[in-house]
């Protein structure tokens, strides 16, 4: 499989008990495209975002990548698919350091972690492109300390780093400017703006300046039901979302 | 950093100690010590190996005698039936014990936490049972070995230095492997595993068949060292395989500081040395034993470096 | 063997009473205040020692059993306040570790004051006999009396928790400790008394263990496993988990004691039979673990809340 990625859901629910929190979900995400997903707090942005990374599985409908059923494959093997995942909280191995953690992804993208023996930081095939992924993100002169005594913004884009090291086909991004600072924030949005048209992605984002900037379309989730999907200025026009949504928020 | 470096000294420091210790024993016609320094080494081995599971794979095994029981009584049957050569004993000590851990590991490490940890033990008493049970080879009463491991123009394992020398040299070769393996591909694997399970399968990375991989070789070089013990008592009973045997192997590791492979080589002589002295000192030393080793976790869990540098910095 | 059959499910239910009294204490200890007690069987083993020594001394059953059950209760009390009471926001494994030094403790401290020798534990008169439940099989009045005293305590258990205010607590800390501590109960005190009710429990169990079994140093850490392999099938925390489970084992482990070797020699040779039917006996509440987490992980009653 090479190329980009495109990927779909067809009437995803997914319910806990009584509560519905995807509700006939159908997303229709383009080969290349930056498709974002809006919608406000507890509108199941994330549940959503964990199913389409087959961490939590949908009580019916499908999921597909390019065209075939993913619905149950299980989360390890979707990554190997090309879906690569960036966490609202970040998540990332604290007690190793940046060039650690990136390496981690770089060699499980490759698949060779049975080799017993030689350093895995011995490995130039290895920590050359860790390296160059944490120059990407902003951490080339941070690639040597320890992961846990990082500035938040730098663990924000170090979990960045971690997907993107398994160079993914698709990339699903939760929230990836959460807590940081306007700086910091602008340099992951130019960094996205850039790795636009190389791969497809999912954004969640609450930056509605970054989002409308970046996307070349939007989904409105509102109760874990999608009610628009459009160019950013068809949704800018869409009276439903304005009620639903935005009219709440300042845009 | 300042912690690590003087860790790594003190170890260096303790393995010269250990190479010339036969001498200096000998020097002084003692050869009693070497036996005990013998089993130091070897639960030494069991408590690194301990580490890999606990310290890099963050699986609480309490059930690791039963690997030292494995390993001792393939030793112990196969001279049973009359077989002595030591490279078959120490051969099937190795595979039988990654045998034993691979169905061990296969029930019991997609679990985690408390369920880990008496599953290991409950697997761990199985053992125990099965071995009280089966009457052929001596059932609860143990195993007497009509002689140690022949390996031909090598010589045998009689001699208590040369078996001294042979743990030794396990035990550095052991110290040696496993810290390559921990900043190996797979070690880093395992370790990422126990440091952020759900980012490693974000990045496509199946946890079982790491954790089980190395539950195996921490089982198998157990098994080793209970082949290397079997040798050293010449008998083998249900006992060495018995769960608190596993928590002494447990409170070894955890002395030394889980997660410093070496560490264990400091929680066993730690260990050892005071089973023997308290020993010396009253028949019921368990009575002492048993609070000294409640004081210890409630206030050096860390290990004894973790206490030794406390204390440092206390008194600064 | 219709007989016999009916005699060994009664046996395994005696058995099952006695684990259920010993896991009860476990895993609402677990549930509460999270921790995972490797000394409980420790106090099993007190419990037998007390009692037996009370009846050699004074004659009197009774005296036997109020003191023993007093005892482990003040034991309980103590060490919990001397050491458990630290050990709550430990990990799990500071807690197994720290608890097994308790246990080795105890267990040379019985060797000590009684010797290393089993000890002799008389069967009170009055339940020495026999009853035939069903025409043409006696069966042990003494091994009824577990049962009944067993369920008796069990079903206490049950109103305690179900209808008392000491109960509402317990079950508002099983599944919710910030509600506790809304509450403003003195948490501390609480988890001494449940704790203590833990203790005397297993202390009920060891006292009437002690005419059936050799009193002896360590014989609680094998009813320890045991009942460690309870809780994990009934699922940590749960009360009902541990009665049933209690229950199965009990059960299961008295037929595979029986009834597998005749089945066995049925199938493969009578040498093999003599052989393999003890090992797999001993095996096989194991091998029901194994069973019963491939397919429910949590075990089969898992608590709702946690």
């Amino acid at each position: 499989m090479s190329g980009l990625a495109s990927l779909a859901t067809e009437n995803l629910f997914l319910r806990f008990g009584g509560l519905v929190a995807t509700n006939n979900v159908s997303l229709d995400v383009r080969a290349g495209e930056l498709h974002a997903i809006i919608g406000p707090n507890g509108a199941g942005k994330t549940t959503l975002i964990s199913q389409l990374a087959g961490n939590l599985r949908p009580t019916s409908g499908c999921i597909r990548l390019n065209g075939e059923d993913v619905t149950t494959v299980p989360a390890y093997e979707r990554a190997r698919l090309g879906f690569g995942r960036s966490f609202q909280i970040t998540s990332i191995f604290r007690e190793f350091t940046p060039l650690q953690n990136v390496a981690l992804a770089v060699q499980a993208q490759r698949g060779n972690e049975f080799r017993f023996w030689k350093p895995v930081l011995d490995d130039v095939s290895v920590t050359v492109p860790a390296l160059e992924i944490l120059d990407r993100v902003g951490l080339g002169k941070r690639a040597n300390v320890l992961a846990s005594d990082l500035a938040h913004g730098e663990k924000r884009s170090l979990e960045l780093a971690i997907a993107l090291a398994t160079q993914p086909k698709l990339l699903l991004l939760d929230e990836p400017t959460a807590g940081m600072g306007p700086d910091e924030s602008v340099f992951i949005v130019e960094l996205l703006r850039k790795l636009k048209g190389s791969v497809t992605m999912v954004l969640v984002e609450h930056d509605m300046d970054a989002v409308f900037s970046l996307a070349d379309r939007i989904s409105v989730l509102v109760y874990g039901e999608i009610v628009a999907t459009g160019t950013p200025a068809e949704i800018r026009a869409n009276a439903a979302v304005q009620s639903a949504y935005l009219g709440e928020d300042e845009v | 950093m300042f912690f690590r470096s003087q860790h790594s000294k003190a170890i260096l420091v303790v393995l010269l100690a250990l190479a010339v210790a036969p001498v200096i024993a000998h020097l002084f016609d003692d050869v009693f010590y070497v036996g005990l320094l013998t089993r130091v080494l070897i639960f030494a081995i069991a408590a690194v190996s301990l580490d890999l599971i606990v310290g890099y794979g963050g699986m609480l095994s309490l059930g690791h005698a039963v690997y030292i029981g494995v390993g001792a009584y393939s030793v112990g049957i196969l001279s049973f039936y009359g077989i002595d050569n030591g490279f078959i004993h120490f051969a099937t000590a190795v595979a039988a014990s990654a045998l034993m851990a691979l169905l061990i590991g296969a029930s019991s490490v997609r679990t985690s936490g408390i369920h880990f940890i008496m599953i290991s033990l409950a697997f761990g008493q199985m053992f125990y049972y099965l071995a009280v049970s089966v009457n052929t080879f001596g059932g609860d009463d143990g195993l007497r070995i009509g002689g140690s491991s022949d390996f031909g123009p090598f010589g045998d394992l009689s001699d208590p230095v040369a078996l001294y020398y042979v743990c030794f040299v396990v035990l550095v070769l052991v110290l040696f492997a496993l810290h390559q393996l921990v900043q190996s591909p797979f070690g880093m694997t395992l370790r990422g595993i126990r440091s952020n399970e759900p980012r490693m399968v974000s990045i496509g990375v199946s946890p079982f068949r790491y954790r089980l991989t190395g539950f195996v070789i921490s089982g198998m070089i157990c098994g080793v060292a209970g082949a290397l013990l079997a040798n050293q008592n010449l008998f083998i009973s249900p006992a060495s395989m018995h769960w608190s045997r596993s928590g002494e192997i447990m409170i070894m590791t955890i002395l030394g500081g889980m997660g410093s492979l070496s560490g264990g080589v400091l929680g066993a002589a730690v260990y050892v040395g005071l089973e023997y002295f308290l020993s010396r000192l009253t028949e019921h030393w368990q009575v002492i034993m048993g609070p000294i080793i409640v004081v210890l976790i409630l206030y050096a869990n860390r290990g004894v470096f973790g206490m030794l540098s406390a204390l440092k910095r206390a008194g600064k | 063997m219709a007989l016999l059959f009916f005699e060994q499910i009664l046996n395994g239910v005696q058995f099952g009473v006695m684990l259920f009294l010993i896991a009860a204490g476990l895993t609402l200890v677990f549930g509460i205040m999270n921790l995972i007690n490797i000394a409980h069987g420790v106090l099993y083993m007190i419990g037998a020692y007390i009692c037996a020594s009370v009846i050699q001394i004074t004659g009197s059953f009774w005296q036997g059993v109020v003191i023993a059950i007093l005892g482990t209760l003040v034991i309980g009390i103590f060490v919990e306040v001397l050491v458990f009471r630290r050990l709550y926001h430990r990990t799990h494994l500071d807690q197994v570790l720290a608890t097994f030094g308790v246990t080795m403790f105890f267990n040379e401290l019985v060797r000590m004051i009684w010797g290393p020798t089993a000890i002799y534990a008389p069967m009170p008169e009055f339940l020495s006999g026999f009853v035939e439940i069903i025409p043409g099989s006696p069966f042990p009045v003494y091994r009824l009396a577990i049962i009944a005293a067993g369920l008796c305590a069990g079903a206490a258990l049950y109103v305690v928790i179900t209808y008392t205010r000491l109960g509402m607590l317990i079950r508002a800390g099983a599944s919710n400790r910030a509600m506790i501590d809304a509450l403003g109960v003195n948490i501390k005190l609480l988890y001494t008394v449940v704790f203590g009710i833990g203790a005397a429990l297993a202390g009920f169990a060891g006292l009437m263990a002690g005419p059936l079994l050799t009193v002896e140093s360590g014989m609680g850490n094998d009813m320890l496993i045991l009942a460690l392999v309870v809780i994990t099938i009934g699922g940590v925390g749960s009360i009902r988990g541990a009665l049933f489970a209690s229950l199965l084992i009990g059960v299961i482990d008295a037929m595979g004691r029986s009834f597998l070797r005749p089945l066995l020699s049925t199938i493969t040779p009578q040498t093999f039979a003599d052989t393999a039917a003890p090992a797999i006996a001993s095996m096989l509440i194991y091998l029901t673990m194994a069973l019963v987490l491939i397919f429910r992980p949590q075990g089969l009653f898992p608590p709702v809340v946690r």
